[in-house]
């Protein structure tokens, strides 16, 4: 068996083993051990991929498996990987298995969340190794349907009206996408000869222009759904409110980049042209999505929420990023989904911990917890920093890319829209300040707070694996950076063989 | 009639066999043992099931009224595969009290309409089409009342019966019109005499008719939810599966083999039918609080997703409806299996009746979903590929304003089959139905549809057969 296989093999054995197992105790460390082994096997994967690429292959993709699956319809179980998918790959494994121990005092149902959850996952993994596209659909639907499951049994607050508008509006995404797919493949054969599904296959042949102005605006909105663009990121909020902890964690850390993942994978790749002409209505946008996010944040009162709109902000930013269209803001697009990734899940981590303690998730009713839990405040504190962009931790290094590529156009347009942008910054400082100003320091207001007791163990590991992470793109980039640049290289040379810049 | 004749005839003569020995059986059983017939009756339909797949000779016979193709014999095939899971599944039902007097006549009229519909697939002549058809149906509105003590299963039968015979009016009046202006019945002679005159799209749009009342299309539709509500839970299992997948496949047949002239004319016709059927089924599906009128609206929408593999009159097409069907087959035997297990127990068929089953009866909860999954095409399980084919295949003749309006019915679709998901799993009741102990028929027949449903989606083997023996204009 290959090693991309294995990820989607390992947590389908992982729930397999989940449910031979009786009491809770050993419901956990079978899910613990699971993710571990796939943790360590993503950690192989980097290893594999870059000193493969430092042995000089120079093929676009690595590892690459074909199965003839529906051979009339010559869909393929084809998979493969370049650096982006590598990063997102180990992005999505780090998340996993800190959410993993996040939800160790998950007690109800326990056994249903962990299967949910890895199913999940399951999803995620196999969207990120898939080349064909058929593939990549199926398991971008698997990804998303357990969510139901996962809001509305374990979930709080109006979690059965978040659920249904998170699973219908996700959905109704992948409707999009689905036609956009089909468009692709129908007219994946210009010269006549098969239709195919496969993305590099694809990626040799220019679609005709007719056909992409269609299917562009489909698949990019169906893929801006997941990531939260403007009008349609209003399942974020309610939904990451209503989410169990490892489920925020998962889906603002890693499913919202299957959104900007496929939108430049599949729309932008595979079709330049039209990408290239409607882009300015994307930007818009976009950039309606970054400042409206970050003004949603100032306001709102509950932790959730506030990070929810963040992170409608943050993935606005990757979709403005990837309709850039340039190898700078492209890279920057791929630094800030890891980036976001890990801060994010880092902030739902933190969220979830703390609101088992004071079961309150309004600000105004806590205060001054950096006395009483030091740690956890310590590292909200971290995870703030790298929201706001701190030199030094990951968000610095993902922003600035991506407003340095923006600012690469030079035309009155492009300018006006990266201004907007990059005022943002200015109120992710706002909010971020705010919150640890109002929670963290002063007096305390809640008497009962007054004993809580600081990280267990289990929380110790989800959050230092997380800051870790973030730590270590923010002071080296350079190896992230590196090995997305030349994975880039030929989406960028197929934007600029199609003579738009 | 020689021996290679009655090869040719093996599924018709085979289930006419079963019939008339389980009739013979009934004068020579001991009243005090009826039960035993069911096992007898499933072990020998189990039989001629595995008997259906031997290679069989292609021919044809009664100068081209009955024919048999390679094709023909795999959809047959597939409806006898549905019916055993039917029969499986009716068999704790039937252990009942209030049904030991009529067992045997419940196989019999079952399995004369699974011969009719047998016919009606082979047949190579209108005629003996329409007599296929009939011996499809009537004996299926005996089935609907087959309480005849309940008034709503009485009022079924008498529907289903009017209903039947309204369509068929229908139908014959097209017929006589094709008749008339083209001097044969023939299925051959009449696709090459069809000339696209008024009078011939005329009777076209009669026998298009006559075929949606069976297939349940809106406008045509009205019968459906009342009869399903009314009759016997498997009754309505096998209307909405059986019934309607024999219609469906000689519905595609004569379309494309007869009908290939006036293709742009019955494009149009399933266009705005497709459209009407998928949406209004739909909506009405949302307000449903009877699960077997739920299903009921379900399945008129599924005949909606259907249409979109006929419209493109290609081999994809065609190969999408059948394999479609057999999803559908399994998918929503599952479903009706769950709500039949729960109505034996409980005599409880509501939405409501549902809150907090996964306390008490996982395994069932599980199923379920399973299977409202699988009709809703979320992957991995079965629909999601029979769905995704339908699609491609009115997306490769370019009707992708057809197919957006489809996609997004998918949507309105899963929201109401997350509704059940949300009663069983999400909604916590102090009064759960009590756990349920089925029996081993019942295992077996929810088991055959799991395994079906996770299977048909992944073996590609299947769908390319299918997709071997199909054929576009």
């Amino acid at each position: 068996m290959d090693i991309l296989t294995l990820f989607v093999v390992i947590p389908v054995l992982t729930i397999t083993g989940i449910l031979f197992v009786k009491d809770i105790k050993q419901v956990r460390i079978v899910a613990a051990i699971g993710m571990g082994i796939q943790l360590i096997l993503a950690a192989v994967l980097v290893f594999m991929y870059l000193s493969a690429r430092k042995a000089g292959v120079n093929d676009e993709m690595l590892f690459i498996k074909d199965y003839l699956w529906f051979k009339s319809l010559n869909i393929h179980y084809a998979i493969g990987v370049d650096g982006i998918s590598v990063a997102m790959i180990a992005l999505t494994s780090i998340v996993v298995f800190a959410g993993i121990f996040a939800s160790w005092e998950v007690e109800f149902l326990t056994k249903e969340f962990f299967i949910s959850l890895i199913l999940l996952a399951t999803g995620v993994f196999g969207f990120f190794i898939s080349i064909d596209l058929f593939t990549m659909f199926l398991f971008y639907e698997l990804a998303v349907i357990p969510m139901y499951l996962l809001i509305g049994i374990w979930g709080s607050g109006p979690k059965e009206y978040s659920a249904m508008k998170l699973t219908l509006m996700l959905m109704g995404g992948s409707a999009l996408i689905l036609l956009g797919l089909l468009g692709i493949y129908f007219n994946s054969a210009p010269d006549g000869g098969q239709f195919t599904f496969n993305i590099l296959e694809i990626s040799k042949i220019t679609i005709p222009v007719s056909a992409q102005r269609l299917f562009f605006p489909l698949t990019f909105i169906g893929f801006g759904i997941l990531g939260a663009l403007f009008p349609f990121h209003t399942w974020s909020p309610d939904g990451h409110a209503s989410a169990p902890t490892a489920v925020s964690m998962l889906h603002a850390g890693v499913l919202m980049k299957l959104g900007g993942y496929g939108a430049f994978r599949v729309a932008i790749f595979l079709m330049p042209e039209a990408a290239s002409e409607l882009n300015w209505i994307f930007i818009i946008l976009t950039s309606i999505s970054v400042v409206y996010g970050a003004f949603g944040a100032i306001v709102q009162k509950d932790l959730k929420y506030i990070n929810a709109y963040s992170s409608v902000s943050h993935c606005g930013l990757v979709l403005f990023a990837v309709l850039m269209m340039n190898q700078t803001a492209l890279n920057g697009a791929v630094i800030q989904m890891i980036s976001h990734g890990l801060m994010t899940a880092l902030f739902f981590a933190l969220i979830g911990m703390i609101y088992g303690r004071t079961h309150t998730r309004i600000i105004n009713e806590m205060g001054g917890l950096m006395k009483i839990i030091p740690f956890l405040s310590v590292a909200y504190v971290i995870a703030g920093l790298a929201s706001l962009g701190l030199p030094g931790l990951s968000g610095f290094v993902a922003e600035m890319t991506i407003f340095v590529g923006a600012f690469q156009h030079t035309d009155t347009f492009h300018r006006v829209v990266t201004i907007v942008a990059v005022s943002s910054i200015v109120i992710t400082a706002v909010y971020i300040l705010r919150v640890v100003a109002i929670l963290l320091l002063g007096p305390v207001k809640d008497e009962h707070h007054a004993h809580l007791t600081d990280a267990k163990w289990y929380e110790k590991v989800s959050v230092i694996t997380l800051i870790g992470s973030v730590a270590g793109i923010g002071l080296a980039p350079f190896w992230l950076s590196t090995m997305i640049g030349k994975s880039l290289q030929p989406i960028v040379n197929k934007i600029l063989a199609a003579g738009l810049f | 009639m020689s021996s290679s004749n009655f090869l040719i005839m093996r599924h018709e003569l085979l289930l006419t066999a079963v019939a008339l020995i389980i009739l013979i059986a009934e004068i020579f059983s001991d009243p005090k043992k009826k039960h035993s017939i069911i096992s007898f009756t499933l072990i020998l339909f189990g039989v001629i099931t595995a008997a259906g797949f031997l290679p069989s000779p292609e021919g044809s016979m009664f100068g081209g009224m009955y024919n048999s193709t390679a094709g023909k014999l795999l959809m047959k095939n597939i409806l006898n595969v549905g019916v055993l899971i039917i029969l499986i599944q009716s068999a704790d039902w039937l252990r009942k009290d209030e049904n030991a007097d009529k067992i045997h006549e419940y196989f019999i009229l079952l399995i004369s309409t699974v011969i009719g519909m047998n016919f009606m697939i082979s047949s190579g002549h209108f005629l003996m089409f329409y007599i296929g058809l009939e011996l499809a149906t009537i004996p299926i509105a005996a089935l609907a009342a087959y309480d005849r003590y309940k008034n709503q299963s009485a009022e079924a039968g008498i529907k289903l019966i009017m209903i039947s015979a309204f369509s068929s009016g229908i139908l014959l009046y097209g017929l006589s019109m094709i008749y008339g202006t083209t001097g044969t019945l023939y299925f051959n002679e009449v696709a090459d005499l069809f000339q696209n005159n008024n009078l011939q799209v005329l009777g076209f749009i009669f026998f298009f008719t006559g075929m949606a009342f069976k297939l349940s299309i809106v406008p045509f539709h009205l019968w459906t939810a009342d009869v399903y509500e009314g009759a016997p839970i498997n009754v309505t299992s096998y209307l909405s599966v059986i019934s309607k997948g024999a219609a469906a496949f000689i519905f595609i047949i004569i379309l494309f083999t007869v009908f290939p002239v006036i293709t742009e004319t019955w494009q149009k016709a399933i266009y705005v039918t497709a459209i009407l059927t998928m949406t209004i089924g739909n909506l009405f599906a949302i307000r449903q609080q009877n699960l077997k009128r739920f299903l009921a609206f379900s399945s008129i929408s599924q005949a909606g997703y259907l249409l979109l593999g006929f419209i493109g009159g290609n081999q994809l097409g065609m190969a999408s409806v059948i394999y479609y069907i057999l999803v559908y087959i399994f998918s929503n035997l599952g479903a009706f299996g769950v709500v039949l297990v729960i109505s034996n127990a409980t005599n409880k068929e509501n939405i409501n009746d549902y809150n907090g089953l996964y306390q008490t009866n996982p395994g069932l909860s599980l199923i379920m979903t399973l299977a409202l999954f699988s009709l809703a095409g979320i992957p991995p399980v079965a629909g999601f590929f029979g769905k995704f084919f339908l699609f491609a295949a009115a997306a490769e003749k370019g009707f992708y304003i057809l197919v957006l309006i489809a996609v997004l019915n998918t949507i309105i679709s899963l929201y109401y089959y997350l509704l059940i998901v949300k009663a069983m799993f999400l909604t916590r009741s102090e009064t759960p139905i009590e756990k349920v102990n089925s029996g081993f028929y019942t295992k077996l027949g929810l088991g055959l549809c799991v395994a079906g449903i996770f299977v048909i989606g992944f073996a590609s083997i299947l769908f390319e057969i299918i997709r071997n023996i199909s054929y576009g204009i």
